[in-house]
């Protein structure tokens, strides 16, 4: 097999960022001290008057971009994911959620594969509290490809966005000619007949791995990525639910309210079936490097592959 | 409008937010009244504005970052025309366009959504900021309290509209010295507010806010304050306008009832004919 290319999300959420900008002219980015990090300083070089610095001050931030929409700019206000969604909670919910503003949000450092940085950095409750805002819609992009199709998707798309990125390069998994990004339908990667796997962002390269290795033993796996948590693509996860009867989610989240929660909701109310949920147990990320956590919280294809075998079996 | 109008203007906003106060059973009638004559200012003096029009592109804006001196903005827009005065009273009720809280989707003239204390000034900030960006010459205004900026971010986004040199800003203070605990100074002072403000890189302007003089002359200065941000710190009565809820803290989120709804009219009736005389 050929060396896979790898490339951290946060990357492409910067290079999209510029792919767009020529494109529209309304763009505005806004950082809080971290443009170095979420990797938005390669827009701040390609449009520099477009770019603003607001300084250590998250929540500020966050109402300037309302303002800025209001007079019908497109702003993307980007900070970690523990300080955009985080520390940002209400500010996004009163100031952008409630008046259905037209900013996008884009939470880098994601999850445990913030690594060395520890437990204060990563945030595996993002897609909870984000998911819980009436319109927002909330996209957790697994590659390159995908992260760089949901930007523009997004600025396409009237309203509050929430957009999930990750520090860790990761592989690119869909790079080929016939991707298709539309938010709110997600992508059957491999069918399967006794168990299906949803997973988003970086689960889903460890599921399809996992898959590989269920196969080998006799286990015929379902991989979904589900890059849009809300709106969720209920009609898919329904009908791979009733083909296999069996779920399995994965997600770099707690375990309460993201991924895994939202597709227990749409079954237990549409078509009742085990789900077995991976992702963070109710606990918080330690330092370690990005492979070395992965591997730990069982979010790598072992890691899957060890718990869906048990499920099934 | 002169001097007098202005002031019988005032008064009839006045009877709007306690009418509509009374309407709802709730709300928030000390800081609308004390804020009244400067709502007033704002939407009959100094603002390019169109009823007709709500969303005119190049109007200046406006942003109540308290919130909940709802019923004030509510009544001054209806009395300038955005829609009738004698909705005010479906206020807070089930299905009326004028919510508990500002709502910019639901009534026509309002710019921004607001209620969680200290998020409006940021919002204001970004207004100016498109602006500038922009080459467009609109103004925006926002009313803070006097409890308010003991919000960490209130300060967050002066900090940030003077590093800008926002001087399409104005960011007024209704300096009524109450909030929901008690005296502003008993229960966290936030005096020296005009220091406060000058170290944040902002012209102030101390005034009687309660004094169309007074605001006339500071929103003239603002306007000619080049390179940074204007804060006009109002000094005004809570309560203004109705005798038993001047200065008094525990008319700030009460409604009148009948018997007092009667008396608060009546008084403002009583101010209403001395300005008739005039
Ligand atoms: C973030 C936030 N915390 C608390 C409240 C509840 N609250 C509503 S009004 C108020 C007091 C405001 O006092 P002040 O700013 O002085 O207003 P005014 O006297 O003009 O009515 C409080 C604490 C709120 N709306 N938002
Ligand atoms: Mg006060």
């Amino acid at each position: 097999m050929s060396e896979v290319k790898k490339i951290a999300t946060r990357e492409s959420y910067g290079n999209a960022l510029v792919e767009c900008g020529a494109d529209f002219p309304n763009l505005v980015v806004l950082d809080a001290d971290l443009a170095g990090a979420t990797k938005t300083g390669v827009f701040k070089k390609a449009y520099p008057d477009r770019h603003i610095d607001c300084g250590i001050a998250e929540c500020n931030m966050t109402g300037i971009a309302a303002g800025l929409s209001t007079c019908g700019k497109i702003p993307f206000i980007s900070s970690f994911a523990m300080f955009a969604a985080g520390r940002n909670f209400e500010q996004v919910r009163n100031s952008i959620g409630y008046p259905h503003l037209n900013v996008k949000i884009g939470g880098t450092h994601a999850g445990i594969t913030v690594g060395e940085d520890g437990a204060t950095h990563q945030c595996n409750e993002d897609v909870a509290l984000m998911r819980t805002i009436p319109g927002m819609t909330v996209i957790v992009p697994a590659d390159d490809v995908e992260a760089r199709a949901a930007v523009r998707a997004a600025i396409e798309k009237e309203g509050p966005v929430y957009l999930r990125f990750g520090r860790a390069a990761v592989p690119v998994i869909n790079d080929r000619p016939d991707y298709k990004f539309e938010i709110g339908k997600g992508v059957l990667l491999k069918e399967g007949s006794d168990v299906t796997i949803v997973a988003s962002g970086i689960t889903v390269a460890s599921a399809l791995e996992a898959a590989e290795m269920l196969a080998a033993d006799g286990i015929s796996a379902e991989v979904i990525n589900i890059h849009t948590i809300k709106p969720l693509d209920k009609e898919l996860i329904i009908a791979s639910a009733k083909k296999t009867g069996k779920v399995v989610t994965a997600e770099e989240h707690s375990v309460i309210g993201g991924l895994g929660s939202a597709v227990c909701d749409c079954l237990s109310e549409s078509q009742p079936t085990r789900v077995m949920k991976i992702g963070m147990q109710d606990v918080f990320g330690e330092s370690g490097t990005a492979a070395a956590l992965v591997e730990k919280y069982g979010l790598d294809g072992k890691g899957i592959y060890a718990k869906v075998k048990e499920f099934v079996s | 409008m002169n001097k007098l109008e202005l002031q019988k203007t005032a008064n009839e906003v006045r009877k709007g937010i306690v009418t509509a106060v009374h309407g709802a059973k709730a709300g928030h009638p000390g800081g609308s009244l004390s804020a009244a004559d400067i709502f007033t200012y704002l939407y009959f003096e100094e603002m390019n504005i169109d009823p007709k029009n709500p969303k005119m592109e190049n109007r200046d804006r406006f942003v109540l970052s308290k919130g909940h001196t709802a019923p004030g903005l509510y009544s001054v827009l209806a009395n300038r025309g955005y829609f009738p005065v004698e909705d005010l009273p479906t206020l807070r009720h089930l299905g009326s366009y004028l919510q508990g809280h500002p709502c910019m989707q639901e009534t026509p003239g309002v710019d921004m959504s607001s209620g969680s204390l200290g998020q409006g000034i940021s919002a204001a900030v970004g207004m100016a900021l498109a602006g500038k960006m922009d080459d467009k010459d609109y103004r925006v205004y926002t009313l803070l309290g006097d409890g308010e900026i003991q919000e960490g971010q209130v300060w967050e986004a002066s900090m940030f509209a003077g590093h800008r040199k926002l001087d399409n800003l104005v960011v007024i203070v209704d300096n009524n010295g109450l909030q929901i605990d008690g005296k502003i100074d008993d229960v966290c002072s936030p005096y020296p507010i005009d220091k406060k403000f000058e170290a944040f890189n902002f012209h102030v302007i101390n005034i009687d806010g309660n004094d169309f003089d007074q605001l006339e002359a500071a929103f003239k200065e603002a306007r000619n304050t080049k390179g940074m941000p204007t804060a006009i710190i109002c000094k005004t009565l809570k309560g203004k306008g109705v005798s038993f809820m001047e200065g008094n803290v525990g008319w700030h989120g009460k409604a009148p009832n009948d018997e007092e709804y009667a008396v608060a009219m009546a008084d403002l009736e009583k101010v209403g004919e001395a300005l008739c005389q005039k």
